[in-house]
Protein backbone atom coordinates (compact mmCIF):
# COMPACT_ATOMS: atom_id res chain seq x y z
CA UNK A 1 0.00 0.00 0.00
CA UNK A 2 2.88 2.30 0.77
CA UNK A 3 4.72 1.37 -2.39
CA UNK A 4 3.20 3.61 -5.11
CA UNK A 5 3.20 6.74 -2.97
CA UNK A 6 6.58 5.86 -1.52
CA UNK A 7 8.13 5.44 -4.97
CA UNK A 8 6.70 8.79 -6.03
CA UNK A 9 8.25 10.42 -2.95
CA UNK A 10 11.58 8.75 -3.65
CA UNK A 11 11.62 9.85 -7.28
CA UNK A 12 10.50 13.43 -6.77
CA UNK A 13 11.69 14.26 -3.28
CA UNK A 14 14.49 12.08 -1.91
CA UNK A 15 16.31 11.69 -5.23
CA UNK A 16 16.29 15.37 -6.23
CA UNK A 17 17.42 16.50 -2.79
CA UNK A 18 20.33 14.04 -2.80
CA UNK A 19 21.19 15.05 -6.36
CA UNK A 20 21.18 18.66 -5.27
CA UNK A 21 23.71 17.88 -2.57
CA UNK A 22 25.92 16.25 -5.16
CA UNK A 23 25.43 19.14 -7.56
CA UNK A 24 26.40 21.62 -4.87
CA UNK A 25 29.92 20.15 -4.91
CA UNK A 26 30.39 20.37 -8.67
CA UNK A 27 31.99 22.93 -10.91
CA UNK A 28 31.13 23.95 -14.44
CA UNK A 29 28.44 25.87 -16.24
CA UNK A 30 25.20 25.24 -18.09
CA UNK A 31 26.77 25.23 -21.54
CA UNK A 32 29.78 22.94 -20.97
CA UNK A 33 28.07 20.82 -18.34
CA UNK A 34 28.94 20.17 -14.71
CA UNK A 35 31.62 17.90 -13.29
CA UNK A 36 31.81 16.37 -9.84
CA UNK A 37 34.93 17.89 -8.30
CA UNK A 38 33.97 17.94 -4.60
CA UNK A 39 34.28 21.66 -4.79
CA UNK A 40 33.55 22.60 -1.16
CA UNK A 41 34.27 26.20 -1.98
CA UNK A 42 30.72 26.54 -3.31
CA UNK A 43 29.67 26.52 0.33
CA UNK A 44 32.33 28.81 1.76
CA UNK A 45 32.02 31.24 -1.15
CA UNK A 46 28.25 31.28 -0.82
CA UNK A 47 28.38 31.96 2.89
CA UNK A 48 31.01 34.64 2.44
CA UNK A 49 29.25 36.47 -0.36
CA UNK A 50 25.72 36.18 0.95
CA UNK A 51 26.29 35.99 4.68
CA UNK A 52 24.48 39.24 5.33
CA UNK A 53 21.57 38.15 3.11
CA UNK A 54 21.31 34.96 5.15
CA UNK A 55 21.37 37.03 8.33
CA UNK A 56 18.70 39.37 6.96
CA UNK A 57 16.47 36.43 5.96
CA UNK A 58 16.69 34.91 9.42
CA UNK A 59 16.09 38.31 11.03
CA UNK A 60 13.04 39.06 8.87
CA UNK A 61 11.82 35.52 9.48
CA UNK A 62 12.17 35.98 13.21
CA UNK A 63 10.40 39.36 13.19
CA UNK A 64 7.53 38.06 11.05
CA UNK A 65 7.16 34.95 13.22
CA UNK A 66 7.05 37.00 16.43
CA UNK A 67 4.55 39.34 14.79
CA UNK A 68 2.43 36.33 13.80
CA UNK A 69 2.37 35.03 17.41
CA UNK A 70 1.52 38.47 18.78
CA UNK A 71 -1.23 39.07 16.23
CA UNK A 72 -2.87 35.68 16.19
CA UNK A 73 -2.68 34.57 19.84
CA UNK A 74 -5.30 37.00 21.20
CA UNK A 75 -7.67 36.30 18.33
CA UNK A 76 -7.21 32.53 18.62
CA UNK A 77 -7.80 32.86 22.37
CA UNK A 78 -11.01 34.78 21.93
CA UNK A 79 -12.36 32.42 19.28
CA UNK A 80 -11.47 29.31 21.27
CA UNK A 81 -13.00 30.52 24.55
CA UNK A 82 -15.63 33.05 23.58
CA UNK A 83 -16.51 32.02 20.05
CA UNK A 84 -19.50 30.00 21.23
CA UNK A 85 -21.47 28.47 18.42
CA UNK A 86 -19.88 30.79 15.88
CA UNK A 87 -16.40 29.33 16.29
CA UNK A 88 -16.26 27.83 12.80
CA UNK A 89 -17.59 31.03 11.28
CA UNK A 90 -14.85 33.06 12.93
CA UNK A 91 -12.18 30.59 11.92
CA UNK A 92 -13.46 30.75 8.38
CA UNK A 93 -13.35 34.56 8.49
CA UNK A 94 -9.76 34.39 9.72
CA UNK A 95 -8.90 32.12 6.78
CA UNK A 96 -10.96 34.08 4.27
CA UNK A 97 -8.07 36.00 2.66
CA UNK A 98 -6.23 32.75 2.04
CA UNK A 99 -8.80 31.70 -0.51
CA UNK A 100 -7.12 34.27 -2.71
CA UNK A 101 -4.02 33.26 -4.61
CA UNK A 102 -0.78 33.96 -2.74
CA UNK A 103 0.64 36.23 -5.44
CA UNK A 104 -2.59 38.12 -5.92
CA UNK A 105 -2.83 38.65 -2.17
CA UNK A 106 0.68 40.06 -2.09
CA UNK A 107 -0.04 42.36 -5.03
CA UNK A 108 -3.20 43.54 -3.26
CA UNK A 109 -1.07 44.25 -0.19
CA UNK A 110 1.10 46.42 -2.31
CA UNK A 111 -1.99 48.43 -3.24
CA UNK A 112 -2.94 48.68 0.45
CA UNK A 113 0.50 49.88 1.52
CA UNK A 114 1.14 52.17 -1.40
CA UNK A 115 2.10 55.76 -0.64
CA UNK A 116 -1.36 57.30 -0.95
CA UNK A 117 -3.30 54.08 -0.47
CA UNK A 118 -6.16 53.34 1.92
CA UNK A 119 -3.87 53.19 4.96
CA UNK A 120 -1.15 55.78 4.44
CA UNK A 121 -3.31 58.23 2.49
CA UNK A 122 -5.68 59.22 5.31
CA UNK A 123 -2.84 59.19 7.86
CA UNK A 124 -0.79 61.49 5.70
CA UNK A 125 -3.81 63.69 5.09
CA UNK A 126 -4.24 64.07 8.84
CA UNK A 127 -0.60 65.12 9.07
CA UNK A 128 0.31 62.14 11.22
CA UNK A 129 3.23 60.99 9.10
CA UNK A 130 6.66 62.57 8.83
CA UNK A 131 7.67 63.85 5.41
CA UNK A 132 8.92 61.22 3.03
CA UNK A 133 7.65 58.37 5.18
CA UNK A 134 6.81 55.33 3.16
CA UNK A 135 6.24 51.68 3.82
CA UNK A 136 6.54 50.22 0.35
CA UNK A 137 10.07 49.30 -0.74
CA UNK A 138 11.22 49.01 2.87
CA UNK A 139 12.01 46.10 5.13
CA UNK A 140 8.91 46.97 7.13
CA UNK A 141 6.70 46.22 4.14
CA UNK A 142 8.46 42.89 3.64
CA UNK A 143 8.02 41.86 7.27
CA UNK A 144 4.37 42.98 7.25
CA UNK A 145 3.73 41.08 4.05
CA UNK A 146 5.35 37.94 5.44
CA UNK A 147 3.35 38.14 8.66
CA UNK A 148 0.17 38.70 6.69
CA UNK A 149 0.76 35.87 4.26
CA UNK A 150 1.68 33.24 6.84
CA UNK A 151 -0.61 34.19 9.74
CA UNK A 152 -2.95 31.17 9.45
CA UNK A 153 -0.04 28.75 9.86
CA UNK A 154 0.35 30.29 13.32
CA UNK A 155 -3.28 30.98 14.18
CA UNK A 156 -4.60 27.47 13.53
CA UNK A 157 -2.16 25.45 15.70
CA UNK A 158 -2.57 27.96 18.55
CA UNK A 159 -6.34 27.75 18.23
CA UNK A 160 -6.26 23.96 18.27
CA UNK A 161 -4.08 23.91 21.40
CA UNK A 162 -6.29 26.43 23.21
CA UNK A 163 -9.45 24.66 22.15
CA UNK A 164 -8.20 21.45 23.75
CA UNK A 165 -7.75 23.04 27.19
CA UNK A 166 -10.27 21.74 29.69
CA UNK A 167 -12.19 24.69 31.14
CA UNK A 168 -12.19 22.92 34.48
CA UNK A 169 -8.45 23.48 34.88
CA UNK A 170 -9.13 27.21 34.72
CA UNK A 171 -12.01 26.93 37.14
CA UNK A 172 -9.76 25.00 39.49
CA UNK A 173 -7.15 27.75 39.31
CA UNK A 174 -9.81 30.35 40.05
CA UNK A 175 -11.10 28.26 42.97
CA UNK A 176 -7.58 28.24 44.34
CA UNK A 177 -7.68 32.05 44.34
CA UNK A 178 -5.46 32.63 41.32
CA UNK A 179 -6.06 36.00 39.72
CA UNK A 180 -7.04 36.13 36.08
CA UNK A 181 -3.52 37.04 35.07
CA UNK A 182 -2.04 34.27 37.18
CA UNK A 183 -4.51 31.76 35.74
CA UNK A 184 -3.54 32.82 32.27
CA UNK A 185 0.21 32.84 32.88
CA UNK A 186 0.40 29.62 34.89
CA UNK A 187 -2.37 27.49 33.40
CA UNK A 188 -3.55 28.60 29.97
CA UNK A 189 -0.28 29.80 28.49
CA UNK A 190 1.79 26.71 29.37
CA UNK A 191 -0.97 24.44 28.09
CA UNK A 192 -1.08 26.32 24.79
CA UNK A 193 2.69 26.37 24.25
CA UNK A 194 2.76 23.22 22.09
CA UNK A 195 0.48 25.07 19.68
CA UNK A 196 2.77 28.09 19.61
CA UNK A 197 5.70 25.75 19.16
CA UNK A 198 4.10 24.02 16.17
CA UNK A 199 3.05 27.38 14.77
CA UNK A 200 6.56 28.81 14.99
CA UNK A 201 7.97 25.89 13.02
CA UNK A 202 5.24 26.04 10.43
CA UNK A 203 5.71 29.78 10.00
CA UNK A 204 9.43 30.30 10.34
CA UNK A 205 10.52 27.83 7.67
CA UNK A 206 8.41 29.19 4.80
CA UNK A 207 8.91 32.79 5.93
CA UNK A 208 12.70 32.62 6.08
CA UNK A 209 12.92 31.04 2.65
CA UNK A 210 10.32 33.23 0.96
CA UNK A 211 11.30 35.48 -1.92
CA UNK A 212 7.99 36.74 -3.26
CA UNK A 213 7.35 39.31 -0.53
CA UNK A 214 10.84 40.78 -0.78
CA UNK A 215 10.47 40.95 -4.55
CA UNK A 216 7.02 42.55 -4.65
CA UNK A 217 7.04 44.69 -1.50
CA UNK A 218 10.70 45.36 -0.73
CA UNK A 219 13.36 47.56 -2.22
CA UNK A 220 16.78 46.54 -3.53
CA UNK A 221 18.23 46.57 -0.01
CA UNK A 222 15.70 44.13 1.39
CA UNK A 223 16.49 41.01 -0.63
CA UNK A 224 16.31 37.70 1.15
CA UNK A 225 18.29 34.54 0.48
CA UNK A 226 15.35 33.19 -1.52
CA UNK A 227 15.79 36.01 -4.05
CA UNK A 228 19.49 35.18 -4.37
CA UNK A 229 18.86 31.47 -4.92
CA UNK A 230 16.10 32.21 -7.40
CA UNK A 231 18.24 34.56 -9.48
CA UNK A 232 21.31 32.27 -9.31
CA UNK A 233 19.15 29.59 -10.91
CA UNK A 234 17.21 31.59 -13.44
CA UNK A 235 19.39 34.59 -14.29
CA UNK A 236 22.91 33.22 -13.85
CA UNK A 237 22.39 29.49 -14.39
CA UNK A 238 24.90 28.98 -11.57
CA UNK A 239 23.41 25.68 -10.49
CA UNK A 240 26.21 24.51 -8.18
CA UNK A 241 26.29 27.82 -6.29
CA UNK A 242 22.49 27.91 -6.07
CA UNK A 243 22.41 24.29 -4.87
CA UNK A 244 25.00 25.01 -2.20
CA UNK A 245 22.99 28.03 -1.04
CA UNK A 246 19.75 26.02 -0.99
CA UNK A 247 21.33 23.27 1.01
CA UNK A 248 22.89 25.75 3.44
CA UNK A 249 19.48 27.33 3.94
CA UNK A 250 17.87 23.97 4.60
CA UNK A 251 20.63 23.00 7.03
CA UNK A 252 20.35 26.30 8.93
CA UNK A 253 16.59 25.93 9.23
CA UNK A 254 16.79 22.29 10.33
CA UNK A 255 19.50 23.05 12.89
CA UNK A 256 17.49 26.04 14.08
CA UNK A 257 14.39 23.92 14.58
CA UNK A 258 16.39 21.28 16.39
CA UNK A 259 18.01 23.84 18.70
CA UNK A 260 14.62 25.42 19.31
CA UNK A 261 13.13 22.04 20.19
CA UNK A 262 15.96 21.32 22.60
CA UNK A 263 15.86 24.77 24.18
CA UNK A 264 12.14 24.60 24.83
CA UNK A 265 12.40 21.09 26.14
CA UNK A 266 9.41 20.18 24.03
CA UNK A 267 9.85 16.93 22.22
CA UNK A 268 6.52 17.29 20.44
CA UNK A 269 7.85 17.54 16.93
CA UNK A 270 10.47 14.86 17.28
CA UNK A 271 7.86 12.72 18.98
CA UNK A 272 5.45 13.28 16.12
CA UNK A 273 8.13 12.38 13.60
CA UNK A 274 8.87 9.15 15.40
CA UNK A 275 5.28 8.04 15.68
CA UNK B 1 -34.38 31.65 36.60
CA UNK B 2 -31.38 33.84 37.14
CA UNK B 3 -29.24 30.90 38.16
CA UNK B 4 -30.26 29.06 35.01
CA UNK B 5 -29.31 32.00 32.87
CA UNK B 6 -26.01 32.32 34.63
CA UNK B 7 -25.12 28.68 34.14
CA UNK B 8 -25.91 28.86 30.47
CA UNK B 9 -23.75 31.93 30.31
CA UNK B 10 -20.87 30.02 31.83
CA UNK B 11 -21.03 27.20 29.32
CA UNK B 12 -20.89 29.66 26.47
CA UNK B 13 -17.80 31.48 27.77
CA UNK B 14 -15.22 29.07 29.04
CA UNK B 15 -12.43 31.62 29.20
CA UNK B 16 -11.33 34.09 31.78
CA UNK B 17 -13.51 37.15 32.01
CA UNK B 18 -15.88 38.31 29.33
CA UNK B 19 -13.33 39.07 26.64
CA UNK B 20 -14.93 42.23 25.34
CA UNK B 21 -11.62 43.88 24.42
CA UNK B 22 -10.44 40.70 22.70
CA UNK B 23 -13.68 40.57 20.80
CA UNK B 24 -13.06 44.01 19.35
CA UNK B 25 -9.45 43.06 18.64
CA UNK B 26 -10.47 39.88 16.78
CA UNK B 27 -12.89 41.82 14.62
CA UNK B 28 -10.24 44.42 13.84
CA UNK B 29 -7.74 41.71 12.92
CA UNK B 30 -10.24 40.08 10.59
CA UNK B 31 -11.00 43.45 8.99
CA UNK B 32 -7.27 44.04 8.48
CA UNK B 33 -6.81 40.60 6.95
CA UNK B 34 -9.76 41.08 4.63
CA UNK B 35 -8.73 44.57 3.48
CA UNK B 36 -6.46 43.39 0.61
CA UNK B 37 -9.19 41.02 -0.57
CA UNK B 38 -11.62 43.93 -0.65
CA UNK B 39 -9.08 45.92 -2.64
CA UNK B 40 -8.70 43.02 -5.08
CA UNK B 41 -12.46 42.67 -5.55
CA UNK B 42 -12.87 46.44 -5.96
CA UNK B 43 -10.18 46.69 -8.61
CA UNK B 44 -11.98 44.04 -10.63
CA UNK B 45 -14.69 46.66 -11.11
CA UNK B 46 -12.25 49.48 -11.85
CA UNK B 47 -12.91 51.31 -15.10
CA UNK B 48 -9.26 51.64 -16.04
CA UNK B 49 -8.07 52.27 -19.56
CA UNK B 50 -4.62 50.79 -19.95
CA UNK B 51 -2.69 47.98 -18.35
CA UNK B 52 -2.07 49.87 -15.14
CA UNK B 53 -4.64 49.08 -12.51
CA UNK B 54 -3.85 50.81 -9.25
CA UNK B 55 -5.83 54.01 -9.29
CA UNK B 56 -9.60 54.07 -8.94
CA UNK B 57 -11.20 55.45 -12.11
CA UNK B 58 -14.87 54.52 -11.78
CA UNK B 59 -17.16 51.52 -11.72
CA UNK B 60 -17.58 49.10 -14.61
CA UNK B 61 -18.65 45.53 -15.25
CA UNK B 62 -16.62 45.44 -18.45
CA UNK B 63 -13.94 43.08 -17.13
CA UNK B 64 -16.51 40.49 -16.15
CA UNK B 65 -17.78 40.50 -19.72
CA UNK B 66 -14.25 40.46 -21.16
CA UNK B 67 -13.02 37.82 -18.75
CA UNK B 68 -11.54 35.57 -21.41
CA UNK B 69 -10.23 38.37 -23.58
CA UNK B 70 -6.61 37.46 -22.92
CA UNK B 71 -6.02 34.00 -24.36
CA UNK B 72 -2.72 33.44 -22.54
CA UNK B 73 -4.33 34.28 -19.20
CA UNK B 74 -7.19 31.89 -19.93
CA UNK B 75 -4.72 29.14 -20.83
CA UNK B 76 -2.89 29.77 -17.56
CA UNK B 77 -6.12 29.47 -15.59
CA UNK B 78 -7.11 26.26 -17.38
CA UNK B 79 -3.64 24.82 -16.71
CA UNK B 80 -3.96 25.67 -13.01
CA UNK B 81 -7.39 24.08 -12.72
CA UNK B 82 -6.59 20.87 -14.60
CA UNK B 83 -3.29 20.39 -12.79
CA UNK B 84 -5.04 20.94 -9.44
CA UNK B 85 -7.77 18.41 -10.30
CA UNK B 86 -5.38 15.76 -11.62
CA UNK B 87 -2.90 16.14 -8.79
CA UNK B 88 -5.70 16.00 -6.21
CA UNK B 89 -7.00 12.79 -7.76
CA UNK B 90 -3.61 11.05 -7.95
CA UNK B 91 -2.29 12.25 -4.61
CA UNK B 92 -5.51 11.40 -2.77
CA UNK B 93 -5.37 7.79 -3.98
CA UNK B 94 -1.63 7.35 -3.33
CA UNK B 95 -1.66 9.39 -0.12
CA UNK B 96 -4.66 7.54 1.32
CA UNK B 97 -2.99 4.19 0.70
CA UNK B 98 0.24 5.37 2.29
CA UNK B 99 -1.54 7.00 5.23
CA UNK B 100 -3.56 3.86 5.83
CA UNK B 101 -0.45 1.70 5.75
CA UNK B 102 1.32 4.01 8.20
CA UNK B 103 -1.65 4.37 10.50
CA UNK B 104 -2.72 0.74 10.68
CA UNK B 105 0.28 -1.50 10.37
CA UNK B 106 3.67 -1.79 11.97
CA UNK B 107 6.36 -2.77 9.50
CA UNK B 108 10.01 -2.29 8.78
CA UNK B 109 10.79 1.07 7.25
CA UNK B 110 7.70 2.65 8.77
CA UNK B 111 9.81 5.11 10.74
CA UNK B 112 11.85 6.01 7.68
CA UNK B 113 8.72 6.54 5.57
CA UNK B 114 7.22 8.79 8.25
CA UNK B 115 10.44 10.75 8.45
CA UNK B 116 10.43 11.32 4.68
CA UNK B 117 6.84 12.59 4.87
CA UNK B 118 7.69 15.00 7.66
CA UNK B 119 10.78 16.22 5.85
CA UNK B 120 8.68 16.76 2.74
CA UNK B 121 6.22 18.86 4.73
CA UNK B 122 8.81 20.89 6.61
CA UNK B 123 11.29 21.31 3.77
CA UNK B 124 11.23 24.87 2.40
CA UNK B 125 9.36 25.01 -0.89
CA UNK B 126 12.27 26.85 -2.39
CA UNK B 127 14.63 23.95 -1.68
CA UNK B 128 12.14 21.43 -3.07
CA UNK B 129 11.64 23.43 -6.23
CA UNK B 130 15.34 24.06 -6.66
CA UNK B 131 16.21 20.39 -6.20
CA UNK B 132 13.57 19.32 -8.70
CA UNK B 133 14.93 21.83 -11.20
CA UNK B 134 18.45 20.51 -10.62
CA UNK B 135 17.28 16.96 -11.21
CA UNK B 136 15.36 17.75 -14.39
CA UNK B 137 18.36 19.63 -15.76
CA UNK B 138 20.79 16.85 -14.80
CA UNK B 139 18.67 14.21 -16.54
CA UNK B 140 17.86 16.49 -19.44
CA UNK B 141 14.12 16.15 -18.85
CA UNK B 142 12.08 18.84 -20.60
CA UNK B 143 10.11 20.85 -18.08
CA UNK B 144 6.42 21.57 -18.57
CA UNK B 145 2.95 20.37 -17.70
CA UNK B 146 4.10 16.87 -16.72
CA UNK B 147 6.88 17.99 -14.41
CA UNK B 148 4.57 20.49 -12.67
CA UNK B 149 2.03 17.72 -12.15
CA UNK B 150 4.66 15.32 -10.79
CA UNK B 151 5.87 17.95 -8.32
CA UNK B 152 2.36 18.85 -7.16
CA UNK B 153 1.47 15.19 -6.62
CA UNK B 154 4.69 14.82 -4.62
CA UNK B 155 4.01 17.55 -2.06
CA UNK B 156 0.29 16.73 -1.90
CA UNK B 157 0.91 13.03 -1.13
CA UNK B 158 2.72 14.05 2.03
CA UNK B 159 -0.18 16.17 3.28
CA UNK B 160 -2.87 13.62 2.36
CA UNK B 161 -0.89 10.78 3.94
CA UNK B 162 -0.39 12.68 7.20
CA UNK B 163 -4.08 13.65 7.39
CA UNK B 164 -5.29 10.11 6.64
CA UNK B 165 -2.71 8.57 8.98
CA UNK B 166 -3.99 10.70 11.87
CA UNK B 167 -7.49 9.43 11.25
CA UNK B 168 -6.50 5.81 10.60
CA UNK B 169 -4.42 5.50 13.76
CA UNK B 170 -7.49 6.17 15.92
CA UNK B 171 -9.43 3.27 14.36
CA UNK B 172 -10.09 0.18 16.38
CA UNK B 173 -8.53 -2.75 14.47
CA UNK B 174 -11.17 -5.02 16.03
CA UNK B 175 -13.77 -3.56 13.68
CA UNK B 176 -11.93 -4.72 10.59
CA UNK B 177 -11.17 -8.05 12.18
CA UNK B 178 -14.84 -8.49 12.94
CA UNK B 179 -15.66 -7.71 9.32
CA UNK B 180 -13.20 -10.37 8.25
CA UNK B 181 -14.75 -12.87 10.65
CA UNK B 182 -18.06 -12.16 9.01
CA UNK B 183 -16.54 -13.18 5.71
CA UNK B 184 -15.85 -9.84 4.05
CA UNK B 185 -13.09 -9.87 1.46
CA UNK B 186 -10.37 -7.19 1.44
CA UNK B 187 -12.17 -4.98 -1.08
CA UNK B 188 -15.54 -5.22 0.71
CA UNK B 189 -13.78 -4.52 4.00
CA UNK B 190 -12.15 -1.45 2.58
CA UNK B 191 -15.29 -0.14 0.89
CA UNK B 192 -17.82 -0.78 3.66
CA UNK B 193 -15.76 -0.53 6.83
CA UNK B 194 -12.43 1.24 6.50
CA UNK B 195 -13.21 3.91 3.92
CA UNK B 196 -16.35 5.25 5.64
CA UNK B 197 -14.42 5.53 8.88
CA UNK B 198 -11.45 7.40 7.41
CA UNK B 199 -13.58 9.45 5.01
CA UNK B 200 -13.31 12.77 6.90
CA UNK B 201 -9.52 12.45 6.74
CA UNK B 202 -9.57 11.61 3.04
CA UNK B 203 -11.88 14.51 2.22
CA UNK B 204 -9.79 16.96 4.27
CA UNK B 205 -6.63 15.69 2.58
CA UNK B 206 -8.13 16.02 -0.88
CA UNK B 207 -9.30 19.59 -0.23
CA UNK B 208 -5.87 20.46 1.12
CA UNK B 209 -4.22 18.94 -1.95
CA UNK B 210 -6.43 20.96 -4.28
CA UNK B 211 -5.82 24.24 -2.46
CA UNK B 212 -2.07 23.66 -2.24
CA UNK B 213 -1.84 22.83 -5.92
CA UNK B 214 -3.92 25.68 -7.29
CA UNK B 215 -2.12 28.25 -5.14
CA UNK B 216 1.42 26.95 -5.49
CA UNK B 217 3.86 29.40 -6.92
CA UNK B 218 7.40 28.59 -5.82
CA UNK B 219 7.65 24.92 -6.80
CA UNK B 220 5.65 25.53 -9.96
CA UNK B 221 8.02 28.32 -10.94
CA UNK B 222 10.99 25.97 -10.73
CA UNK B 223 9.37 23.07 -12.59
CA UNK B 224 7.31 24.90 -15.21
CA UNK B 225 9.54 25.46 -18.22
CA UNK B 226 7.37 27.24 -20.78
CA UNK B 227 4.05 26.15 -19.26
CA UNK B 228 2.31 28.97 -17.38
CA UNK B 229 -0.16 28.61 -14.52
CA UNK B 230 -2.40 31.30 -13.03
CA UNK B 231 -0.02 32.32 -10.18
CA UNK B 232 2.93 32.39 -12.57
CA UNK B 233 1.03 34.58 -15.01
CA UNK B 234 0.05 36.99 -12.23
CA UNK B 235 3.64 37.15 -11.01
CA UNK B 236 4.90 37.85 -14.51
CA UNK B 237 2.37 40.64 -14.88
CA UNK B 238 3.45 42.47 -11.73
CA UNK B 239 6.32 44.07 -13.62
CA UNK B 240 4.32 45.27 -16.60
CA UNK B 241 0.99 45.95 -14.90
CA UNK B 242 -1.69 43.55 -13.77
CA UNK B 243 -4.80 43.66 -15.98
CA UNK B 244 -8.23 43.86 -14.27
CA UNK B 245 -9.16 40.41 -15.55
CA UNK B 246 -6.72 38.96 -13.04
CA UNK B 247 -8.67 40.57 -10.21
CA UNK B 248 -11.91 39.25 -11.65
CA UNK B 249 -10.55 35.71 -11.87
CA UNK B 250 -9.14 36.05 -8.37
CA UNK B 251 -12.56 37.18 -7.15
CA UNK B 252 -14.31 34.26 -8.84
CA UNK B 253 -11.84 31.68 -7.46
CA UNK B 254 -12.23 33.31 -4.04
CA UNK B 255 -16.02 33.14 -4.25
CA UNK B 256 -15.96 29.49 -5.32
CA UNK B 257 -13.57 28.61 -2.47
CA UNK B 258 -15.67 30.38 0.13
CA UNK B 259 -18.83 28.71 -1.18
CA UNK B 260 -17.28 25.24 -0.98
CA UNK B 261 -15.98 25.93 2.53
CA UNK B 262 -19.33 27.23 3.77
CA UNK B 263 -21.21 24.30 2.24
CA UNK B 264 -18.83 21.72 3.71
CA UNK B 265 -19.00 23.32 7.16
CA UNK B 266 -22.79 23.33 7.01
CA UNK B 267 -22.98 19.75 5.81
CA UNK B 268 -20.63 18.63 8.54
CA UNK B 269 -22.74 20.42 11.13
CA UNK B 270 -25.94 18.89 9.78
CA UNK B 271 -24.46 15.41 9.73
CA UNK B 272 -23.30 15.80 13.30
CA UNK B 273 -26.79 16.90 14.35
CA UNK B 274 -28.43 13.97 12.58
CA UNK B 275 -25.92 11.55 14.01
CA UNK B 276 -26.76 12.77 17.46
CA UNK B 277 -30.49 12.50 16.80
CA UNK B 278 -30.54 9.02 15.34
CA UNK B 279 -27.90 7.13 17.22
CA UNK B 280 -28.06 8.70 20.60
CA UNK B 281 -27.12 5.54 22.46
CA UNK B 282 -25.12 3.69 19.87
CA UNK B 283 -21.46 4.24 19.33
CA UNK B 284 -20.18 4.80 15.86
CA UNK B 285 -18.57 1.40 15.73
CA UNK B 286 -21.46 -0.77 16.82
CA UNK B 287 -23.61 1.11 14.36
CA UNK B 288 -21.26 0.37 11.49
CA UNK B 289 -21.13 -3.24 12.60
CA UNK B 290 -24.90 -3.68 12.47
CA UNK B 291 -24.87 -2.10 9.05
CA UNK B 292 -22.13 -4.52 8.02
CA UNK B 293 -23.90 -7.59 9.33
CA UNK B 294 -27.07 -6.63 7.52
CA UNK B 295 -25.15 -6.20 4.33
CA UNK B 296 -23.26 -9.46 4.78
CA UNK B 297 -26.54 -11.20 5.56
CA UNK B 298 -27.97 -10.08 2.28
CA UNK B 299 -25.03 -11.07 0.17
CA UNK B 300 -24.79 -14.33 2.06
CA UNK B 301 -28.41 -15.13 1.39
CA UNK B 302 -28.06 -14.05 -2.20
CA UNK B 303 -25.14 -16.37 -2.83
CA UNK B 304 -26.89 -19.17 -1.05
CA UNK B 305 -30.07 -18.94 -3.10
CA UNK B 306 -28.30 -18.20 -6.37
CA UNK B 307 -27.37 -21.70 -7.50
Amino acid sequence: MLLPGGLWMLAFFALPVSLMVSLSLQTGNLVDGFRQTLHWQNYTDGLQTYGDTFARSLWYGLLATVLCVALSYPAAYWIAFHGGRRKTTYLLLLLLPYFVSYILRTVAWKLVLTDNGPVLGPLRGAGLLPDGFRVLDTGLAVVCGLAYNFLPFMALPIYVALERIDARTMEAARDLYASRLQTFLRVVLPLSLPGVFAGVIMTFVPVASDYVNAEVLGGPGDTMIGNVIQSEYFDNGAYPTASALSFTLMAILLLGIFAYARALGTADVLEAARR
Amino acid sequence: MTSLRRSRHRTRHRGLGRGRGLRIYTHLLIAWLVLPVAVMIAFGFNDTAGKQNFRWEGFTLRWYADLFDRPDLTTALVNSLTIALLSTLISTVLGTLAGLALGRFRFRGRGAATLVLFLAISCPELVMGASLLSMFVTFGLPRGYGTILAAHVMFSIAFVAITVRARASTLDPAVEEAARDLGAGPWTRFRLVTLPMIRPGVVAGALLAFVLSIDDFVITGFTSGATVTFPLWVYGSTRTGTPPQVNVMGTLIFAAGVLIAVLSVRRERRERCEDRKHHRDRTDHTDRMTHMTHHMDHTDRATRTAP
